[in-house]
């Protein structure tokens, strides 16, 4: 089983403007697949 | 090209291979050598980035939107979750265990033989795809330009592997920088003047309404039929695999993102690429939907491939090859024209005429595309040899004919330097896989760092040999190009099942593990010979029959077989 070798790398924060948290920049990454996703299929009904 | 261009391209990929040996001289500690030191969240985004775009991606990629327009975007789909699940999940235990290669995770977590199994898997198909990044470039170059296939392999091999030698993971970031800056400056003057050449009276609305009258504007498809290969589901599911897998697994990328100063840096580079993935891929694709509709307003060849035609022509079939030509001709005359017309047409607000003359237009097209088909395949069937894959040559057809001199360097030094990115950190990881896996895991267990380094470096110039001879020997076959891609998925998704049973089936030990996963490859090997489905599911199946073979396995074993880790 896994023994962890050594403590985490601090500290384990963003540090970004406007996004403080991991969370904030997964769900960042989330709205961006969604957002592009949805352009695409949108590009599609409206040229083909 | 002319002498300017050669300026361009020789100045620039020797100016850069230069600058990463002198930046890096002297990198004899094994930390720095093979992990680097202190990258920068955005070095790691964009080093990730020219890992996974080699010239493959700019020189091929506008080919497939030409022939067959946006769809292929969805293969990219995969990545942001992909890349989420290995930011949250893998990416923490890699940096908190202090590892060099992945594998040595799997070794920790489970024993030995799991270990070497995962760097063997690695190093097979990613030694075989070091071969191939060098040749698949070569070869349209070389073909355009007349270039002795042989000498650009050696010559283009040796460089990579010279500066990647002497400064290792640093060299690979260091260059990774400039090379892609040439990359995205490339690409962007290639859009700025293909649009620029478009015919002046039509709009950008107008070339988005053109493109999607032929269909090459279909991103997304909701097709339930697992035999079309890129649709919405294969690429969110496969696709999710398919990433996972490269960028969870393969010891290239793994080595990219470990160079993070900390785990901020490294997460952060991964986000970077999560975002940026799809748009950048979608780009490259809408270029060659664009050269798609500037080839409906100028002449077009019948073959882009210019060695397509003399082949055809040297085992007897001039004629029929100028009969080919001539009706190809004729059928694109009619495109030009009745385009023209549906131009006038729109713009004048006359739509029943328009519409006439777009189905015109596109009958014209279905026949012109059908004598092109009936050329590719007299051309099959007279030289089996000979490459089919005309879309290849797209780009750098367009290119050539259509760019001033000057951009073309920028262009050809754009492919190479993308061909360098990948071919680096390819070397980079075999090199260090080699080293740490085997070298010191198996061979010189008391070895010091500076032995270490050493072993490294002859490793690494190992590793470039063995590419430049498989890429020298790889024209005798030249379906080795799809064969070599679909090899990657077929180990992938089993290197993927041996991480998902580490990271998420605690009470699954090393012996269970091993032989799930042997018996997975097996079963995906005879899949693979027996089934038609895409290759995309292929690490979905491997992956999914490694993690339930081995929880089987395991019940069956019972508790006593948890072996220990190393």
């Amino acid at each position: 089983m896994i023994k962890p070798a050594a403590p985490p790398d601090q500290p384990d924060q963003p540090d970004l403007p406007s996004f403080r948290s991991w969370r904030s920049v997964y769900l960042l990454v989330l709205a961006s697949f969604v957002l592009w996703v949805g352009l695409l299929t949108l590009l599609t009904e409206l040229f083909s | 090209m002319s002498a300017l261009d050669f300026v361009v391209l020789i100045g620039s990929m020797l100016g850069i291979a230069g600058y990463g040996i002198w930046q890096t001289r002297g990198r004899r500690d094994l930390n720095d050598y093979l992990k680097g030191g202190h990258t920068p969240w955005f070095a790691i985004g964009l080093s990730v980035m020219a890992t996974q775009a080699s010239s493959i991606t700019f020189l091929s990629t506008p080919g497939q939107g030409y022939a067959g327009g946006l769809g292929f975007v969805q293969i990219y789909f995969g990545v942001p979750l992909a890349l989420l699940v290995i930011a949250i999940f893998f990416l923490p235990l890699f940096r908190r265990l202090k590892v060099f290669t992945a594998y040595e995770y799997l070794g920790a977590r489970f024993d030995t033989k799991t270990r070497l199994l995962g760097a063997a898997l690695f190093l097979v198909q990613r030694g075989l795809g070091a071969g191939l990044t060098i040749y698949a470039p070569a070869i349209v170059l070389t073909t355009v330009f007349g270039w002795p296939l042989n000498l650009t392999i050696i010559c283009s091999g040796l460089l990579v592997t010279a500066y990647t030698v002497a400064g290792g993971n640093d060299a690979v970031t260091v260059t990774q920088k400039y090379q892609i800056a040439i990359i995205f400056a490339g690409m962007a003057a290639a859009f700025g003047l293909l649009l620029h050449q478009l015919p002046a009276g039509l709009s950008f609305t107008d070339t988005l309404t053109l493109a999607g009258g032929f269909h090459k504007l279909n991103a997304v498809s909701f097709s339930p039929d697992p035999g079309e290969r890129y649709t919405l589901w294969s690429g969110v599911l496969g696709g999710t695999f398919l990433m996972l897998s490269y960028f969870g697994t393969d010891q290239s990328q793994v080595q990219r993102y470990l160079s993070g100063e900390s785990l901020r840096e490294s997460r952060l580079g991964l986000m970077f690429n999560a975002i940026c993935k799809i748009p950048m891929q979608f780009s490259i694709l809408l270029l060659g939907v664009l050269i798609f509709v500037f080839y409906q307003f100028q002449p077009a060849p019948l073959f882009f491939n210019p060695a397509s035609g003399p082949a055809l022509a040297n085992h007897g079939q001039g004629p029929q090859l100028r009969a080919y030509e001539e009706d190809f001709k004729s059928a694109h005359a009619v495109v030009q024209q009745q385009l023209a017309n549906w131009a006038q047409a729109r713009h004048a607000g006359d739509r029943t005429t328009a519409s006439g003359a777009f189905a015109a237009a596109a009958a014209a097209s279905r026949q012109g595309e059908q004598i092109r088909a009936a050329a590719t395949q007299a051309l099959a069937a007279a030289q089996p040899a000979a490459t089919a894959n005309d879309a290849d040559y797209v780009f750098i057809t367009f290119i050539l004919r259509q760019l001033p001199h000057g951009i073309i360097g920028l262009l050809v030094a754009a492919f190479f330097a993308a061909t360098f990115s990948s071919k680096a950190a390819e070397l980079n990881a075999l090199g260090s896989s080699t080293t740490i896996d085997f070298y010191r895991h198996l061979i010189r267990r008391d070895a010091t760092d500076a032995a270490c380094v050493r072993a490294s470096k002859w490793f690494t110039a190992g590793w470039g040999c063995v590419a430049i001879g498989f890429a020298l020997y790889a024209h005798l076959a030249e379906n080795l190009i799809q064969a070599v891609n679909i090899l990657g998925s077929i180990f992938y998704g089993v290197m993927l099942g041996l991480f998902v049973v580490a990271f998420f089936v605690k009470h699954v030990g090393g012996t269970a593990v091993f032989w799930a996963a042997l018996a997975a490859q097996s079963l995906v090997f005879i899949l693979y010979r027996e089934l038609t489905i895409s290759y995309l599911w292929y690490p979905l199946i491997g992956c999914a029959a490694c993690v339930l073979l081995s929880l089987v396995l395991q019940a069956v074993l019972g508790k006593a077989t948890l072996t220990e880790n190393e």
